[in-house]
């Protein structure tokens, strides 16, 4: 039931998402698929130190490169995005380019 | 897991990062929210992990391992270059591939650690089984993926870009699938304490399979690639959330399947090609060069004349392609527009959507160059002002601007392109002669308003630079 609402959610939200973006797009799912730590802490908090938490905390550290640098990635080049629309004003287009 | 928390405030919390997350793709849609939605997505990711951290019993092991991985992350996101975000989300799918596969060998092992009954009942089986098959397979495939994009063909075949066909392929892999559903099934009805062998057994054929279902796809079809292993990457964090039963898990990852889903959709249909010959794969391979044999005549020119033609044009219109990102040129050329811009010249970008190595990258190696985006345009925008610009400056495209895509027979006929043929004149930078991933001649170069500039493309647009007054 969740599982089917989250597919028809994710469905319209993304085909708005504009082609310009579909690079920020990838590193942000997978930024966001990387939720999975989630069962990886869970797993590596067990409470004992066994086999199981050994891996779940392998799986925490290899997530956490997703967590981390999927989101910050992201930030990265979505700032790239950013600059150049304050010099713009939103009807010239090109013409403050001449300027610089 | 302890009671600090109850269920249903857990739950609220959960639905709360959910929505985060939806919010954080739909930031996307625009350039100006994007910033934000990002953040959003950063605030889920941090209720989540605080949430899970307060309700288990022990956490010194999980904030070591946090901090590692997230220094790694750090290191990377700050030196990764743009050019080599395909490699780098390609590394990423694999990390949550295999720590798909890790959580779901911790959850056999210890079903307690997740509040699961012990054994796993045999519901929770089967979709622990679905979850580590294509976790599995998001590792080993990103991994082959990753070898492909950072060209490391020359130290292991099985990372070439060139497709890895052997006969019998198709079938050896259906084999595979239906003797690793069988080990599945096997687990799933497992007495309790035999269900290790069948679990390893399926998981192991699942990495073989993985490997198997990437190597025979070509360098071309590598954006739908990406984006397949992207979906793929969110069904295996699902299946993980399903065998949990931890709603989050299930919406976060669905999320992000359903997404790489259409972003797959979406490159398939800019590449004219199905979805099931894509994953087929063979194509790209380098049977299809005989048709430049023929010696037909092309119009070459230097830097300096481009430069000529570029300073006398009233409207120039650019269209990168994927040989701009391999020599890096984009910097170059976004100086070229800039001093043609100063001289009152309209100067804009056309991006075909599957410019660059993944769905997008085009536009942010562009950005990365300072590039204003309002003067890089779509394809479905652009394509009916070619008529009116006076140059079209394709550079290091092929393909994407090949007009044999609208002649019927041709082996890329209904291919969506850029219209660069209808330009008053057209100027085109390549390295050589040779064809592009299709493997087919294009008309474009031998037409009598085009001009050939040969040579790396950011020497030739460096040399432009220096010839425009």
């Amino acid at each position: 039931m969740v599982f089917v609402l989250a597919i028809f959610v994710g469905y319209h939200v993304v085909w708005h998402v504009t082609p310009a973006l579909h690079t920020p797009l990838m590193s942000v799912t997978n930024a966001i698929s990387s939720v999975i730590i989630v069962g990886a802490i869970l797993a590596a908090g067990s409470g004992v130190i066994d086999r199981g938490s050994i891996l779940g905390a392998v799986a925490v550290a290899l997530v956490a490169i997703n967590t981390f640098g999927g989101f910050l990635v992201t930030e990265r080049m979505l700032e790239m995005f950013k600059k150049k629309e304050r010099p713009n004003p939103p009807a010239g287009g090109q013409a403050d380019r001449v300027k610089k | 897991m302890n009671e600090t928390l109850s269920p249903n405030v857990i739950a609220l919390i959960y639905l709360l990062a959910s929505v985060l997350f939806i919010l954080a793709l739909k930031g996307l849609s625009s350039p100006l929210s994007a910033r934000r939605g990002n953040r959003f997505g950063v605030a889920g990711m941090t209720i989540a992990v605080a949430t899970t951290l307060l309700i288990t019993r022990r956490i010194d092991l999980t904030l070591a391992a946090l901090a590692v991985g997230g220094l790694v992350g750090w290191l990377v996101a700050k030196r990764v270059e743009m050019t080599q975000m395909p490699e780098l989300v390609a590394a990423m799918h694999s990390l949550v591939g295999l720590a798909a596969v890790l959580i779901a060998i911790a959850v056999v092992n210890n079903p307690g650690a997740f509040g699961l009954q012990d054994p796993v009942p045999a519901g929770n089986r089967v979709e622990l089984f679905i979850g580590t098959f294509v976790g599995a397979m998001t590792f080993s495939g990103s991994v082959i993926a990753f070898g492909k994009l950072a060209g490391l063909g020359k130290m292991l075949r099985l990372f070439s870009s060139a497709p890895v066909v052997f006969k019998g392929q198709h079938i050896l892999n259906l084999i595979m699938a239906v003797v690793m559903i069988a080990f599945g099934l096997l687990f799933v009805v497992a007495e309790p304490g035999t269900h290790w062998p069948p679990f390893i057994i399926m998981t192991g054929i699942a990495f073989v399979l993985g490997v198997l279902i990437i190597i025979p796809i070509g360098g071309a079809d590598m954006p739908v690639v990406i984006s397949m292993l992207n979906s793929y990457s969110g069904w295996a964090a699902s299946g993980i959330g399903f065998s949990l039963n931890n709603p989050l898990l299930i919406v976060a990852g669905s999320l992000v399947g359903s997404s790489g889903a259409i972003l797959s959709y979406i490159m398939c249909k800019a590449m004219n090609r199905s979805f099931i010959s894509v994953i087929l794969g063979g194509f790209g391979a380098a049977e299809g060069t005989t048709a430049s044999a023929e010696q037909k005549q092309v119009r070459s020119g230097s830097a300096e004349d481009v430069a000529f033609l570029l300073g006398n044009a009233e409207s120039v219109i650019i269209i990168p392609g994927y040989g701009l990102a391999v020599a890096r040129a984009q910097h170059a050329v976004k100086e070229m527009a800039q001093k043609l811009i100063a001289k009152g010249i309209n100067v804009r970008y056309a991006i075909h959507p599957v410019a660059g190595r993944m769905p997008g990258h085009m536009n942010v190696l562009l950005a990365e160059a300072e590039v204003p985006y309002d003067q890089v345009a779509e394809m479905e925008d652009i394509n009916g002002d070619f008529g009116a610009a006076d140059i079209a400056f394709v550079l290091g495209a092929n393909d994407v601007v090949n007009p044999l895509a609208e002649q019927k027979g041709s082996p890329i006929y209904g291919m969506p392109i850029l219209e660069a043929h209808k330009a008053r004149t057209v100027v085109v930078n390549k390295r050589s002669m040779a064809s592009g991933y299709a493997g087919i001649d294009n008309p474009l170069f031998y037409m009598d308003k085009t001009m050939m500039v040969f040579g790396d493309a950011k020497k030739v647009v460096e040399d432009i630079v220096k010839s425009i007054e």
